[in-house]
């Protein structure tokens, strides 16, 4: 085994047993905690998929996860209130389904136009294409607007269910777990290989005789789904949405997790959102100015630290 | 649809389009010249605006104050220049928006430290406080036709600056080929310096120019940052006339998109749906342009010449 992979266990089996064993010894608050890091590792898996393997700078990732949880926030609005009767359900797969099939339209849609561009373009783009989705959002008055929504029924299931935070816990947790297989299987697929050809040389692989433009937007698809996903899980855990979710500072806060915890490796994103959490969550205990250290520590990581917490954990002689 | 409202729209739109413009021309000059993203422009627009509340209430004078603000504003870009623009210039565009994207967290939360979660409101003296008649009816603020006029006077400026003196003359140098420039014995870092302080020094006279209408807030740099960078991606990235008249477009569409869609959609549509349909499309408009946009020319509309 690589030191990666053993890493990438320990990591794993930490971030699924600790909080639950906490919980059970009374401490609850943690089990919280642990539930929103692992929904926003599936978050920052999904980004790495196209950012770190594919080398697509997406800024708007924000805007799927915000799709994903309007998509379980909006059926249950009109569950509860009426109207909208296509849509008015508290079922869960039918949630998910919603989440995952509206994020992925909306990737594909926003992705026929952002990938006609790379580098600094993209970036703008797609932040610009996620803000779009948060004044959509902020002017539709009937979902709250600028005030947010608030679940009143999260997600119905047959077997499980959500209400409890445990449940909702190992929910969130399997599905990080699958997410991360999923993202290892298509990048070492013969698309996965096309798709990080393309990173480093689009126009070799075209010269190859791939179609780059079709392989970035299937996987930008399947990213935006991945993310709009975990957004149905966000949505289930808070209870409360509110467009503040596609903001571009949730997006950089995303890109943050990809970029410190290691681009392009399966644990990266998790060890990244573990950093974000713990940071946050200990530096807000000292001062409400937490963004300032967490900013500064940010920018010190670009400057004078490269690939990541899991560049400097597996760092060995000659790489 | 009456005349009167729609002059004041036009105006309005004018207005924002212009600081648009203060703000995407640092913005766009930075990107054209230096090839670096500053995600951080907005934070020098919002530190404009404070240094200028500030010392208008110090000073009891706006006028005083702003002409203070600048130098202050463009010595701060020049800070972010020297300490983190300078050293990522050899990286690539992800480590300058990560960078930047800290600098914006450290410098909104500095903003809070120092000057609270409150707006600052900016007073004006009497003599802009007023309102002046058009015609008939029409009247409009007078601070907003000195923002128009504050607005338009910086344009002409910079394009005499860029287009008409040596110091312009080396910028545009600098633009297309800076390795020559460095050769022919020019100082290209003190240059570069110059470039992001200009920059900041215009972002920050937006700022202060919108503050005594908004006051100051923590949030505003934020707001207006990714409208700046839609007008640059459809102006063309590194244009000073692109971002120009992209901006006075955006800043019309944005606003005449608010006050008149409704109206233009009951052409085609019942009234209920064009009430409910309007808000939602207008606040799209832009993003819609801009789509379109890199559609069909994703270079922009008026790329610059030499790149």
């Amino acid at each position: 085994m690589t030191r990666r992979t053993v890493l990438t266990i320990v990591v794993m089996v930490l971030v699924g047993l600790l909080p639950p064993l906490l919980y059970w010894s009374g401490n609850a608050f943690y089990l919280d905690l642990a539930t929103r890091l692992v929904i926003l590792a599936i978050a920052a898996t999904s980004l790495n998929l196209i950012l770190g393997y594919g080398g697509m700078v997406s800024f708007g990732h924000a805007a799927f996860v915000g799709i994903g949880a309007y998509a379980v926030g909006i059926p249950a609005h009109h569950w509860l209130y009426g109207g909208m009767d296509a849509i008015a359900t508290t079922s869960g797969y039918v949630q998910i389904a919603l989440a995952v099939g509206v994020a992925g339209f909306f990737a594909l849609l926003t992705g026929l136009v952002c990938l006609r561009t790379t580098g600094v373009y993209f970036i703008m783009i797609t932040m610009a294409f996620a803000q779009m989705a948060y004044y959509l959002i902020l002017s539709i008055e009937e979902y709250g607007g600028d005030d947010g929504l608030v679940i009143d029924t999260r997600s119905e299931f047959a077997w499980i269910s959500l209400d409890d935070p445990i449940q909702l816990f190992f929910l969130a947790y399997v599905s990080l777990v699958i997410a991360m297989l999923m993202v290892r299987m298509i990048v070492n697929s013969r698309f996965g290989m096309v798709v990080q050809g393309a990173k480093g040389n689009p126009e070799r692989m075209a010269t190859l005789g791939f179609n780059v433009y079709v392989f970035r937007l299937v996987a930008y698809v399947i990213s935006g789904a991945m993310a709009g996903y975990a957004g149905a899980l966000l949505g289930n855990f808070t209870t409360f949405i509110s467009p503040e979710m596609m903001d571009w500072s949730r997006s950089g806060e995303l890109m943050f997790m990809v970029i410190l915890g290691g681009a392009s490796t399966s644990v990266g994103p998790v060890i990244g959102a573990v950093v974000f959490i713990v940071l946050e969550e200990f530096l807000s205990h000292f001062t409400v100015y937490w963004h300032l250290p967490f900013g500064l520590m940010l920018m010190a990581v670009v400057l004078f630290a490269r690939g990541g917490f899991v560049g400097m954990l597996t760092k060995r002689k000659g790489r | 649809m009456d005349t009167s409202l729609l002059v004041i729209q036009t105006l309005n739109g004018l207005q924002l389009g212009l600081l648009l413009f203060l703000v995407a021309s640092g913005l766009t000059l930075v990107f054209g010249i230096l090839d670096f993203v500053n995600l951080a422009h907005g934070s020098l627009y919002m530190l404009g605006a404070f240094f200028c509340a500030t010392l208008t209430i110090w000073f009891g004078s706006f006028i005083l104050a702003l002409l203070i603000s600048l130098p202050i504003t463009a010595l701060v870009g020049y800070l972010v220049e020297r300490f983190v623009a300078r050293p990522l210039y050899s990286r690539d565009h992800l480590d300058h928006v990560l960078a930047t994207f800290g600098l914006i967290l450290v410098i909104d939360t500095l903003t809070h430290m120092i000057w609270g979660p409150e707006g600052l409101a900016v007073p004006l003296p009497d003599w802009l406080r007023g309102q002046v008649t058009l015609w008939g009816d029409t009247v409009v603020p007078t601070f907003r036709l000195m923002i128009i006029g504050a607005g338009l006077a910086a344009a002409g400026g910079l394009f005499w600056l860029v287009n008409h003196t040596r110091l312009g003359m080396l910028i545009r140098a600098g633009a297309s080929n800076r390795t020559m420039v460095s050769a022919l014995g020019i100082d290209i870092e003190m240059l570069f310096g110059l470039v992001f302080a200009l920059g900041a020094a215009l972002a920050g006279l937006a700022g202060m120019l919108i503050a005594p209408i908004t006051e100051a807030n923590i949030g505003m740099g934020n707001g207006i940052i990714i409208t700046a960078f839609v007008v640059i991606i459809v102006g063309g990235i590194g244009s000073i006339k692109g971002a120009f008249i992209a901006a006075l477009l955006i800043g019309l569409i944005d606003t005449l998109g608010r006050s008149f869609l409704d109206d233009i959609f009951t052409l085609f549509m019942s009234p209920t749906a064009a009430e409910n349909s309007a808000p939602a499309i207008s606040a799209m408009l832009i993003y819609i342009i801009m789509a379109c946009v890199l559609a069909f020319r994703p270079q922009g509309l008026f790329p610059p010449k030499v790149r």
